[in-house]
């Protein structure tokens, strides 16, 4: 679709989409806005930053009367777990989780999961390691549960201080970068939330580069034909090494193309399917 | 002067050792006796037949809000909501605005549960100046104006230098010492119990440990200092056994369990999507705690159940989980949530279940109360084990709607609230 002359398609023409992003967002939110313009909907964004979040007004406030403006769907993304929950519970709009707190992020694993089936043509059997700070993280959460379930082999690794309790429910779980990148089909980066480090979970970004930071000789424990992602923003030289990062098994930008796709998946299901989106 | 006779009810008062259908005479604000067939002579007769009767509750663990917090609770209401639970007196936590940490303020409470209030009101006084863990709070004049106790309730008492110190120095004065038990270092940011459920949540959590550590420390505090501490909703499995241990070696430490965390698990917040009924702190734990904790009761080593009752605003919960306020009311559900949910499985006798709602408190806090025998405070709960209640937040007679057990439908429920031989509240009014 992206690659037509003429990249727009009347399917949502005449439905409305609030973006409501109460976090930083580069690449989610471009991705749900082209999505939204696309497929023809009219789609306005709110940042926290320069909404009336600003003048103290709550939550279901601001979504209340955004509402009241009859929109068809909310998008939201918001740094507390379960946010979007909350907003269902009080709102008539469909509302669409772009990440929330350490929660989930259901639209970068849908992203994360069509990267891998391209191209690998599958997913189940695939040894997927899921690096980094596991523990503030909705990607790691999301990856797990889907990939998981489609019938991929999950690893996750982090420092134990990175771990949170009980995700053993979901995945593997190791403590050595080595041995889950070993025989790997993919490997899943995730970001060193550094803004969030003020509980001295590790010692330095030193120690963290040389002892998880993924490096071109720890690849090479993967497979030959190793996928690399990394859900963004990157670290460079932290979580990964640059040469990693824009190496030749790097599939982190087409990671950033199919956002796009599946973003217009979900919004043409919810709004505008019609009977399929039941 | 006012006589009352409850006639042929089934009287059961733990502390006496009695569980036997008899008549009790009230007069002049006290029990005058209790046995078979004892006549009227001019006195009131209410018919108990198929009644339990029982010592009046006494809820050691209430936040009443008022001074300062009238939007969440008051004295008026929040005794009515006492009344209407089958409670005959509440201890008041001090952590209003401002704090209760001088006789000023614990006498401008008991004027005012005087003038408005429907139960007892024992307030608690605070264990430091403004609750804030730097200096002692005078307990001598705390003790004077009707403090029955000391807590920083809420805010934990992160010094065990200053803990070590109120405990010694309370003795002078005989007063008991609530500590919210919880290390703020581990705990700080969380939300609810850390553990499986809260990772699958992405809700920060505090661990067991945070809590544990401090009943741990305050046992050992209370044997070195030989005060009393009593601990307030202890709500882990090793808060239950270090409680257990130090009782074994004769601390005199005593402690407290909610309904809450005797009925629902951090499971609670998952099942709920969320919802802000289910934060409080302690927050619910995991099962193996919640099981530690019924033992803890049955055995002994948890001497009362107490509501932890915490009224907010609708503004205050509806909002996202990680803002909203911590806390549950609990004193128009706790004994009918005790009656279907303990009693009614056989997890506690009828008689414990009286003893740790009356006789256990008293005894806890040195109050009047918690016994039918002749001379006591006549303050008595009636209750129909029959009656089914369902429990409906919007009818609460508390301003606090915060409840976990909205729609619940329970079997046994208060009949009757006696206080100071009044009748203060009636079921199906």
């Amino acid at each position: 679709m992206l690659d037509r002359p003429i990249k727009k398609v009347p399917a949502l023409r005449g439905k409305t989409v609030v973006n409501l992003f109460y976090e930083a967002s580069t690449r989610t939110r471009a991705s749900f806005e082209i999505a939204q313009k696309v497929l023809s909907a009219d789609s306005l964004s709110i940042t926290a930053a320069t909404s009336s979040v600003q003048k103290g007004e709550t939550l279901l406030d601001t979504a209340r009367n955004l509402e009241a403006m009859n929109p068809d769907m909310i998008v939201i993304r918001h740094s507390a777990s379960g946010a979007p929950h909350f907003l269902a519970r009080h709102c008539r709009s469909a509302i669409v989780n772009a990440g929330d707190g350490a929660h989930e992020h259901p639209t970068q694993a849908l992203l994360d999961a069509l990267t891998l089936r391209q191209k690998r043509g599958r997913l189940q059997g695939l040894k997927v390691a899921i690096v980094g700070d596991v523990l503030h993280s909705r990607v790691a959460r999301s990856n797990a549960w889907l990939l998981g379930k489609m019938g991929a082999r999950v690893v996750l690794c982090a420092p134990p201080t990175l771990m949170p309790p009980g995700i053993e429910r979901l995945a593997a779980v190791t403590h050595r970068i080595d041995e889950a990148l070993e025989g790997a089909d993919a490997v899943m980066m995730l970001r060193l939330q550094l803004e969030r480090m003020t509980g001295g979970y590790f010692p330095s970004t030193r120690e963290y580069h040389l002892r998880y930071g993924l490096t071109e000789e720890r690849v090479r424990r993967a497979r030959k034909d190793v996928l690399i992602l990394h859900p963004g923003p990157m670290n460079r030289g932290v979580e990964i090494a640059s040469e990693v990062a824009d190496g030749p098994y790097s599939v982190i930008l087409d990671q950033v193309t199919n956002g796009v796709a599946v973003r217009m998946a979900v919004l043409y299901l919810l709004l505008g399917g019609g009977e399929a989106a039941a | 002067m006012t006589r009352l006779l409850l006639k042929g009810g089934r009287v059961v008062d733990p502390g006496r050792a009695v569980d036997e259908v008899a008549d009790v005479l009230l007069a002049d604000g006290l029990v005058v006796k209790t046995g078979a067939r004892l006549p009227a002579r001019g006195a009131e007769v209410i018919d108990a037949s198929g009644l339990v009767v029982c010592p009046g509750f006494i809820d050691v663990h209430v936040h009443l809000r008022e001074p300062g917090r009238e939007d969440k609770e008051t004295i008026a209401t929040g005794t009515r909501a006492a009344a209407a639970g089958g409670f005959t007196a509440v201890c008041a936590m001090p952590n209003t605005e401002p704090v209760n940490d001088t006789a000023g303020i614990t006498q401008a409470i008991l004027e005012r549960a005087r003038a408005e209030g429907v139960v007892r009101v024992y307030p608690i006084g605070a264990i430091t100046r403004g609750s804030r863990g730097e200096e002692l709070a005078e307990y001598g004049d705390l003790r004077e104006a009707g403090c029955v106790a000391v807590s920083d309730d809420g805010r934990p008492v992160a010094s065990a230098r200053m803990m070590r110190r109120a405990l010694e120095y309370a003795r002078a004065f005989d007063l008991p010492v609530i500590d919210h038990c919880e290390e703020p270092a581990l705990s700080q940011g969380a939300v609810m119990n850390e553990g499986e459920v809260a990772t699958l949540l992405g809700l920060r959590g505090a661990p067991a440990a945070a809590e544990a550590i401090v009943v741990e420390r305050d046992v050992m505090l209370a044997e070195l200092a030989g005060g009393r501490v009593h601990v307030a909703h202890l709500s882990t499995a090793r808060s239950v056994d270090a409680v257990r241990r130090g009782k074994a070696r004769g601390v005199k430490v005593t402690a407290e369990a909610t309904p809450h965390h005797l009925l629902l698990t951090d499971q609670a917040v998952k099942d709920s999507d969320y919802d802000t009924a289910t934060k409080m702190n302690p927050p619910l734990r995991s099962e193996e705690d919640r099981r530690a904790v019924l033992e803890g009761l049955r055995d002994g080593t948890i001497d009362c159940i107490a509501t932890d009752h915490a009224p907010h605003t609708v503004d205050d919960k509806k909002v996202e989980f990680d803002q909203a306020a911590f806390g549950v009311v609990g004193l128009e559900t706790a004994v009918s949530l005790c009656l279907d949910r303990l009693v009614r499985p056989g997890l506690l006798t009828l008689a414990q279940l009286v003893g740790l709602l009356s006789a256990g408190p008293a005894r806890v806090l040195s109050l009047p109360g918690g016994t039918l025998a002749s001379g006591a405070p006549a303050d008595l709960t009636l209750l129909d084990l029959d009656r089914r209640v369902k429990v409906d937040p919007a009818r609460f007679e508390s301003k606090g709607r915060n409840t976990p057990f909205g729609g619940w439908t329970l079997r046994g429920a208060p009949a009757l609230t006696i206080v100071g031989g009044r009748v203060v509240w009636k079921a199906g009014r």
